[in-house]
């Protein structure tokens, strides 16, 4: 028989019990509409994450102080104060793929200005640091590498804190107190937006890391170090580097760990993702448990279809239908209802995202091979699930279902 | 000429629990082409049985079956599917349309199944022709429950010519009809046995057995009676003279 007659045949089948046919379809449509929802919300916040790690910068390689393990206890990130000002120096000295790199040492602390009072990130840094981090100024200038040689007490400011001293007012030239220490503001930063862990990156407040060091926090010790790589390609070479340099420095034994803890920019993606892909793989187990409830429930009607119509099934058989016609017929109504229904899943899956984008504002991404992977797998719902019940009705004999009442 | 049907000591034994139930025992027969049988005998004599057989539906449990010179006794369902397509067509008591589907879809189902694929245009047609034949041309797109008895038993006749059979099968094709009607499905059939159609229909009303040219008697799965109808009625001559008795008890106009 031909395919668009049986085409044909199925869909006034389903024509014939609207209802019916809605409500068996209603299953997939469920399922594969939170398919592209969900699918839609992990590609959107994947997409948000590679933005936040982009704007981390390009070729990045973090060095934390710390990773004291030996105990077996890790002390965190940057917690213990092993890395110094001539570890920088040395890098800088030994290590020719590095092109930027930037002390870094940070405390949360109160500022001021005027009646003003404000808690929020201090960081001392480089220079190199903003072009490390791409971060460009909004106004007034940057520090210089004379300013981190005298400790001069300037600074610059994210937009969150300028907004909160300054309110609109420009900051350039005015003195912001810096746990009590008075500080030139020399120039505001363009916004960031958040950060990989959800803060604010413009709630800070950076300055020379030597002023930061002498004049503000007191202390000796770095909490990391930033560092640009001349190439992606240079990345782990000169990771290696760096970690073979600190460990001669530190005067590690071989086989003791390090107290320190490199890390580039992918490998911190990937932490960051690791979350969402759990996520990912949660909801897809969700979505996948939905289509097959819903392939169930064709199933189901697609087995009391056959029994209400064994005796058209004895009729077409009497004048001359093969069992693989009866087969193909039933199977092919059960693939239409689970596309269909994967078709409508799909609008739903669209509308919904949209709606979810729109309030919520969250930020939605639905890709055309999801789309057509959530088609694809309604349809094979569809032949899986109605398969046993089109067999069933094939293999029906013609005496027993024309007279089947 | 050769024989259209011919069956050599055809059994056939229902197996039921621990009962058997020999339904058709032994029998033996030979149609040739143009030929007009009635098949009668008490209801359980196992006249549907061998009509089954005869329509390829069933196969017997003994016995060998050649239609058209071909031993279709050892046929498989698919085989037999499509000897149901192209050379038969069978008409059962109860119509057995499909509800809801036109009269001309209902006439083009069998083409829908010919491993010849014809167009829908041509379909459509042949559809058309068929309806033609047994009168019903202008129901065309009627539903069968928009249609009386007697015309959707004609277009159940029409749906078993939609492949151009040369055998016509019926079982108590008059069975559910009224005697006007009933009379007037027999007028199709002679028509088209004129055409040249070998036509086997069972039935349990001898006047109905006389519109047939040769009347066979089964009795516990056996034929015990064969013979040729003498004083054939024919279906027009009938029809005329009831309709005369009618308008004069002014029945009709
Ligand atoms: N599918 C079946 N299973 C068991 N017995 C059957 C079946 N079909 C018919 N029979 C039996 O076979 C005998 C002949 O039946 P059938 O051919 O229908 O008779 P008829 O058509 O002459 O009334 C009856 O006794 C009937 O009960
Ligand atoms: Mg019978």
């Amino acid at each position: 028989m031909r395919f668009f007659a049986t085409i044909k045949i199925a869909l006034r089948a389903l024509r014939r019990n609207k209802l019916r046919t809605v409500l068996t379809m209603l299953g997939i449509i469920i399922g594969v509409g939170a398919v592209i929802i969900t699918v839609g919300i992990g590609n959107g916040a994947k997409a948000q994450i590679e933005a936040q790690i982009a704007s981390l910068g390009q070729n990045v390689i973090l060095i934390f102080s710390g990773n004291v393990t030996r105990s077996g206890i890790n002390t965190g990130w940057g917690s213990a104060g092993t890395l110094t000002v001539e570890d920088v120096e040395a890098i800088r000295r030994e290590i020719d793929s590095i092109t930027l790199i930037s002390p870094e040492i940070r405390q949360i602390g109160q500022v001021g200005a005027g009646n003003q009072n404000w808690s929020t990130q201090l960081l001392g840094e480089a220079p190199d640091y903003f072009e490390i981090r791409q971060w460009r100024l909004a106004d007034g200038a940057l520090f210089t590498e004379q300013d981190v040689r005298s400790a001069n007490k300037v600074c610059v400011v994210g937009k969150t804190v300028a907004a909160q001293l300054f309110g609109g007012e420009s900051p350039v030239g005015q003195i912001i107190r810096v746990k009590n220490v008075p500080f030139i503001i020399v120039g505001t930063l363009l916004p960031k937006g958040l950060s990989v862990m959800g803060t604010d990156q413009d709630d800070v407040v950076i300055m020379p890391y030597t002023s930061a060091m002498k004049r503000v926090m007191g202390v000796t010790t770095l909490r990391g170090i930033n560092v640009q790589a001349a190439s992606e390609r240079q990345l782990a070479e000169t990771q290696r580097q760096l970690t073979d340099l600190l460990r001669q420095r530190h005067r590690i034994q071989p086989g003791r760990d390090d107290d320190f803890n490199v890390r580039n920019q992918q490998e911190i993606a990937e932490a960051a993702t690791a979350t969402s892909k759990i996520m990912a793989v949660f909801l897809s187990i969700v979505a996948g448990v939905s289509l097959v409830v819903g392939g169930i429930g064709i199933m189901n009607i697609m087995l009391v279809s056959v029994t209400e119509r064994t005796r058209e099934i004895g009729i077409r058989m009497a004048v001359g239908a093969r069992g693989r016609d009866i087969l193909l017929q039933f199977l092919t109504e059960a693939i239409t209802l689970s596309s269909l229904g994967g078709l409508l899943g799909i609008a739903l899956g669209l509308g919904g995202s949209k709606i979810l984008s729109t309030t919520q504002g969250w930020p939605t991404l639905t890709s055309t091979s999801s789309i057509v992977m959530a088609f694809l797998f309604s349809a094979g719902v569809g032949v899986f699930f109605g398969f046993y019940p089109a067999r069933k009705a094939s293999l029906l004999d013609p005496i027993d279902a024309l007279r089947y009442e | 000429m050769n024989a259209v049907i011919q069956l050599e000591d055809i059994h056939k034994t229902y197996q039921t629990g621990e009962v058997e139930v020999k339904a058709v025992r032994g029998v033996s027969l030979q149609l040739v082409p143009g030929e007009f049988v009635a098949i009668m005998g008490a209801s359980g004599s196992g006249k549907s049985t061998l009509m089954n057989i005869l329509g390829c539906l069933d196969r017997p449990t003994r016995g060998r079956y050649l239609l058209d010179g071909v031993d279709v006794s050892g046929l498989g369902r698919d085989e037999l599917a499509d000897i149901r397509n192209q050379k038969l067509g069978f008409v059962f008591q109860g119509f057995n349309l499909l509800s809801r589907t036109s009269a001309r879809e209902n006439v083009e189902l069998p083409m829908l199944y010919s491993r010849r694929a014809l167009s829908s245009r041509e379909q459509h047609e042949r559809a058309g022709r068929a309806l033609d034949l047994v009168g019903l041309a202008e129901r065309a797109d009627h539903h069968p429950n928009q249609l009386s008895g007697g015309q959707q038993q004609r277009v159940a006749i029409a749906r078993a010519l939609a492949n151009q059979p040369a055998l016509l099968l019926a079982d108590e094709p008059t069975g559910n009809l009224d005697s006007q009607t009933s009379i007037e499905i027999m007028g199709v059939f002679q028509k088209l046995n004129e055409q040249g159609i070998t036509v086997v229909m069972i039935t349990h009303e001898l006047d109905i057995a006389r519109f047939t040219k040769r009347n066979l008697v089964m009795r516990d799965g056996r034929v015990v009676s064969d013979v040729p109808v003498e004083k054939r009625l024919n279906a027009e001559v009938e029809l005329r003279a009831l309709r005369e008795s009618q308008a004069a008890v002014k029945l009709v106009p």
